[in-house]
C-alpha cells in the first residue's frame, strides 16, 4: 500500500473520456513522474487528487482517507501541496507574507480569527518562512511584492510555500514549463534537493531529462489511459511508450 | 513593540490621530468646520469608513449595501432608548450587536458569490430592508414619519433608578452629560479612536493577512488549507458592526431614526469615501469620510441668493447665467460636484488621497535632494 493509491479511476468531459481506468500506488518517500503527450489527462489526474474535480467512478485514496467530495482545503490540511502548471501565488503581497500564510495555514488550521496579535509578533512562523525563502533562494527579495518576480521565481517560491508546511505529499504540474533554460535547471536542482530530504513527490514534466534523472518510478498516460509504469531505465527502453508518447523515435 | 503591541511607527500614526482628532475644534476651526453638529458626523462616517475598509480595503468585496446596516443601527439605539434608557452606552452596545447580526444573515447568503454579483446581492438586501422599512416593518420603524422618541416611552433603566427626565423630551445623556454639541463630539471621538485602534489591529494580525490574500488569489489559499468563506464573512461582520454603531451614534446625537439613512445613495456615500481616501490604507477611510462631509456641508449649503451674490462682479445676464449653471453642482445638485469629484479621483489618483500625499511627499523628498525616495515610497506597503 503506497501513501496514495488510485482506483480505476475515470473521468468524462461530454464526450471525452480524460481519465479510462487509471490505477496508480505512490510510495512513500518516492518521485513519481507521470509523463504523456498533451491533452492525456495528466493535469485532470492531479485535479482529482487535490479536490478541484471528482472522478466519476473509482477511488482516491490519501493515507487512509478517500478524497473523494473532499473540498480543496481540507485536503491541503491532511498534508497533500501543489504546485501549479502556472504559479498560484498572492501577487499583492510580500514574498514573506506568501510563505507565512501558508506556515499559519498549517500552525492554526482552516480558519482563525487571529485578529488581536500582531504579526510581527509571530517570530517563529517569520523564522520558518525566512529559512524556507533562503532554501529556494529568495531570501534576499523578501520584502518585494510577489507578483512582479519573474516566472521562474515565482515557482520556486511557490514551491517554498507548499514546503513550508512539510507536505506529506508534493504534487507538481510542469514545474519547468515556460521557463527559461537557466530557471529550468534552477528549479530542477531545486527538486532533486527536495526530493533527496525524502519528500514524496508526484511530478508531471515534459523534461525528459529532468524526468529520468529525478524520478523513482514513471508511469506513462496516454489518451486518459497508463499505457506503462515502471523504473525509469526501463520505460526508457519500452517500445509502447515510444510508440505512444515520441511517435517511435528513440529516448 | 509595546503594550498596546504597535510597531514605533504605528504607535507614532495612532498618537498622532488621537491628537488630531482631540484637537479637531481647534485644528477645523479656520475651515469653517468647527462646530460640534459637523464635527460628531466626522467621526460617526469615520467609523463607517473605517469598518466598510476592513471589508473593501482587505478583503476586496465591493458592498453597495452597508447604510442597512447603519440604518439598523439607528433604530436600534432609538428602541433602546425609549424601551431602556438614555444612556448612550447601551444604545452603542445594542446597535453594534444587531447590526453584526444583521451582517451574519446579509453576509452569509450575499458571499456565496463573489465580483459583481456580491455587490448587486448586498444592493438588493439594502433595498429590500429599506422598502421594508417603509411598508411591513412600520410598526417598528414609524414609516414615513421615522421612529422618533415619545414621553411615554417605557425607558425601563432610567426608571429603575430614579431618572425622570419629567414633560419634556430628553436627548441622549451620558451620566448626566448631554450628547449634543462638544460632549456628544467627544464621545464620537473617543469611539472613533477606538475603532481607529481595533482596525490598526486587525490591518497588522495574522488575520488581516489572511483578508489581503482572500483579496489577492483565493483559489491559492484553497490549495494552501485555508477556507475562504469565513474569513470573507468574518470581515463582512466586523463591518457590520462598525457600520451598526455609526448608526448608533447617530441616533445618540439626533436621536430619530428614519429609513433614508438604508437608501442606496448613503450605501454608496461610503464607498466613495473609502476609494477618495485610499481604500485598504489606514487613515485614508478616515480622510475620505472627512472630506465628503466637508465638502457636502459646504456645497449643499449655496443657494441662489449666496451664488447671485457670489457673480456680482459680472454683467447682470452673465451673472444670471452663471448662477444658473453652478447652481447645478451645489445644493440639492452637490452630488453631481461629489460624482465629478470621484471621476477625477478614480483617473488620476487611483491609490485616493493617500497616494496622493505619498506623491507629494516622494516629490519634496526629490527636491530635498533625497536621492531616490520616489521609488521607495512607490513600493512601501500602502499605509
Ligand atoms: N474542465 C474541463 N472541461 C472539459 N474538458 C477538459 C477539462 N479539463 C481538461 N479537459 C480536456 O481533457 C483532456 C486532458 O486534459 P489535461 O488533463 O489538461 O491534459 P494534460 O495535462 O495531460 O496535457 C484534454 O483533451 C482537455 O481538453
Ligand atoms: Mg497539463
Amino acid at each position: 500500500m503506497g501513501i496514495l493509491t488510485v482506483n480505476n479511476v475515470n473521468k468524462r468531459f461530454g464526450g471525452l473520456k480524460a481519465l479510462d481506468d487509471v490505477n496508480l500506488d505512490i510510495h512513500e518517500g518516492t518521485v513519481h513522474a507521470i509523463i504523456g503527450p498533451n491533452g492525456a489527462g495528466k493535469s485532470t489526474l492531479l485535479n482529482c487528487f487535490v479536490g478541484k474535480l471528482e472522478p466519476d467512478t473509482g477511488s482516491v485514496v490519501f493515507d487512509g482517507t478517500s478524497l473523494l467530495g473532499i473540498p480543496p482545503h481540507k485536503i491541503n490540511q491532511l498534508g497533500v501541496s501543489r504546485v501549479f502548471q502556472t504559479p498560484e501565488i498572492f501577487g499583492d503581497l510580500t514574498l514573506l507574507e506568501n510563505v507565512m500564510i501558508p506556515a499559519f495555514a498549517k500552525r492554526d488550521g482552516s480558519f482563525k480569527v487571529n485578529g488581536w496579535s500582531a504579526v510581527a509578533n509571530q517570530s517563529e512562523v517569520r523564522d520558518q518562512a525566512m529559512v524556507m525563502l533562503e532554501d529556494v533562494n529568495l531570501a534576499s527579495k523578501s520584502k518585494e511584492t510577489a507578483g512582479h518576480l519573474s516566472r521562474g521565481d515565482k515557482r520556486r517560491l511557490e514551491l517554498a510555500m507548499c514546503l513550508v508546511q512539510k507536505p506529506k505529499l508534493l504534487l507538481l504540474d510542469e514545474p519547468t514549463a515556460g521557463m527559461a533554460r537557466a530557471d529550468t535547471n534552477n528549479t530542477i536542482d531545486l527538486m532533486k534537493t527536495i526530493a533527496s530530504k525524502g519528500v514524496t513527490m508526484v511530478v508531471i514534466e515534459h523534461d525528459m531529462h529532468v524526468v529520468f534523472s529525478l524520478a523513482d518510478r514513471i508511469s506513462v498516460l496516454a489518451q486518459g489511459h497508463v499505457i506503462a509504469e515502471d523504473i525509469p531505465d526501463k520505460i526508457k527502453g519500452d517500445p509502447r511508450v515510444q510508440e505512444a508518447y515520441l511517435g517511435g523515435a528513440h529516448l | 513593540m509595546n503594550i498596546l503591541s504597535l510597531s514605533r511607527s504605528d504607535l507614532i500614526t495612532l498618537i498622532c490621530f488621537i491628537i488630531a482628532v482631540l484637537s479637531g475644534p481647534v485644528i477645523l476651526e479656520p475651515f469653517g468646520a468647527g462646530y460640534p453638529d459637523l464635527l460628531q458626523k466626522f467621526a460617526i462616517f469615520g467609523i463607517f469608513a473605517i469598518g466598510f475598509n476592513i471589508l473593501f480595503g482587505l478583503t476586496g468585496y465591493l458592498s453597495f449595501g452597508h447604510a442597512a446596516f447603519l440604518g439598523v443601527g439607528s433604530y436600534t439605539a432609538v428602541w433602546t432608548f425609549k424601551l431602556l434608557s438614555m444612556n448612550p452606552i447601551p444604545a452603542i452596545i445594542f446597535a453594534t450587536l444587531v447590526g453584526g447580526a444583521f451582517s451574519v444573515i446579509i453576509g452569509y447568503i450575499s458571499l456565496r458569490r463573489s465580483g459583481i454579483y456580491f455587490s448587486i446581492l448586498t444592493l438588493a438586501f439594502a433595498q429590500m430592508s429599506y422598502n421594508l422599512a417603509y411598508s411591513v416593518l412600520t410598526p417598528i420603524t414609524n414609516g414615513e414619519t421615522g421612529l422618533q422618541l415619545a414621553q411615554s416611552d417605557p425607558r425601563a433603566l432610567d426608571v429603575a433608578f430614579g431618572r425622570d427626565y419629567g414633560a419634556v423630551l430628553p436627548p441622549s445623556d451620558l451620566f448626566g452629560i448631554e450628547m449634543t454639541g462638544y460632549p456628544g463630539f467627544y464621545f464620537c471621538a473617543t469611539l472613533l479612536i477606538i475603532c481607529f485602534f481595533i482596525s490598526m489591529r486587525i490591518f497588522r494580525s495574522p488575520f488581516g493577512m489572511m483578508l489581503r490574500a482572500v483579496k489577492s488569489n483565493q483559489n491559492r489559499m484553497n490549495y494552501t488549507g485555508l477556507n475562504t468563506r469565513p474569513y470573507a464573512l468574518a470581515a463582512f461582520v466586523i463591518s457590520g458592526m462598525f457600520a451598526g454603531l455609526a448608526g448608533g451614534l447617530l441616533a445618540v446625537t439626533d436621536p430619530l431614526a428614519g429609513a433614508e439613512r438604508m437608501q442606496w445613495t448613503a450605501s454608496g456615500e461610503v464607498v466613495l469615501m473609502t476609494i477618495l481616501g485610499g481604500s485598504g490604507t489606514l487613515l485614508g477611510p478616515v480622510i475620505g469620510a472627512g472630506a465628503i462631509k466637508y465638502f457636502e456641508n459646504i456645497f449643499s449649503a449655496f443657494n441662489e441668493t449666496i451664488l447671485l451674490n457670489a457673480y456680482s462682479f459680472l454683467p447682470e445676464s452673465l451673472q444670471h447665467m452663471m448662477a444658473s449653471v453652478s447652481s447645478l453642482f451645489v445644493g440639492e445638485g452637490w452630488h453631481l460636484t461629489l460624482g465629478a469629484l470621484f471621476m477625477l479621483i478614480v483617473i488620476f489618483l487611483p491609490g485616493g488621497l493617500m497616494e496622493g500625499f505619498r506623491r507629494i511627499k516622494g516629490m519634496i523628498g526629490r527636491i530635498g535632494g533625497g536621492g531616490d525616495v520616489s521609488s521607495k515610497s512607490e513600493t512601501a506597503p500602502a499605509e
